[in-house]
């Protein structure tokens, strides 16, 4: 069931999320999104290039953040506007519990007709790796 | 080497159409991990309001993606594909995208810049049916970064 707009706070926190990424969920996200760029599975390659070790896609982050609106909002419909910035790589190690994400969200604005806009803080091992990570959801 | 303040928009030929398939929005679904039924079962989809299965949020990176070859690839522009990173990505949703939908897209520099040295280009990237309903509005930031 999605919030009540007369029911949403500014300030109000969305429920924490957490997801670990493995290599095997870099070689899955490669294929449904068709973006095989050799930094998200060659650790050679993402060495070469000057990066500490493969890394996640961004928009797997972007795409996992984000599931923690479209579960608050009860439909993923109602993500009408989503945008991300990209400031820190997310590297996987090549074992079996990979890199952790931590999601957590808070109602950042309520907007005009029942528009409200939620604001994420995406982290991994402490640090932020999102330095912008905004969704509007149109409730109701 | 500086981006062109003059590429600012320059369009693209459309897309062929891309049909949006059942399975690959639950492949997508699958890859990340998000058991949402409106991604994957028809009814549950319906019971929600949708015709048929809607794609998550992200799912117009499939398309965006390709479409944006162009605007890397265009010898006019210039961009080092080997020192490009993903920047900022950002996408409006018209209506969701569901099963079924055959899209076009149509992409679009939005805008260039060169910050200290790194060259930054916003590509827009527009997918409507091909009858001409607007879907979805993206927009990728890439950076090159400079050598210097």
């Amino acid at each position: 069931m999605s919030p009540r707009p007369a029911d949403v706070e500014v300030g109000a926190e969305l429920p924490e999320q957490t997801s670990r990424v493995t290599r095997a969920d870099l070689v899955r996200y490669a294929g449904a999104s068709g973006d095989f760029n050799v930094i998200h599975w060659n650790e050679r390659v993402a060495r070469e290039v000057g990066l500490p070790g493969v890394i996640a896609h961004g928009m797997l982050t972007a795409g996992l953040a984000v599931r923690a609106v479209t579960a608050w909002a009860g439909d993923p419909a109602a993500v009408v506007d989503y945008q991300v910035r990209f400031s820190r790589p997310v590297v996987v190690p090549d074992d079996e519990l990979g890199a952790e994400l931590t999601v957590r969200g808070r109602v950042a604005a309520l907007l005009e007709g029942g528009r409200v806009r939620i604001d994420l803080t995406v982290t991994s091992g402490g640090e932020k790796v999102l330095s912008l990570a905004r969704a509007v959801v149109a409730l109701g | 080497m500086t981006l062109d303040a003059g590429l600012v928009g320059r369009s693209y030929p459309p897309s062929a159409v891309y049909e949006v398939g059942r399975e690959k929005i639950a492949e997508f679904a699958t890859a990340l991990a998000d058991p949402d039924p409106v991604y994957r079962d028809p009814a549950a989809a319906r019971a929600a309001g949708h015709p048929d299965v809607i794609a998550p949020p992200t799912f117009a990176i499939v398309l965006s993606l390709g479409a944006a070859d162009v605007v890397v690839e265009d010898p006019e522009v210039g961009l080092d594909y080997s020192r490009v990173v993903h920047g900022e990505q950002r996408f409006t949703h018209h209506r969701p995208i569901r099963a079924g939908d055959r899209l076009v897209a149509t992409a679009t520099i939005d805008a260039v810049k060169t910050v200290a040295g790194n060259d930054m280009l916003t590509t827009r990237v527009d997918l409507a049916t091909e009858d001409g309903e607007p879907v979805c509005t993206t927009r990728s930031m890439l950076v090159a970064r400079g050598t210097a």
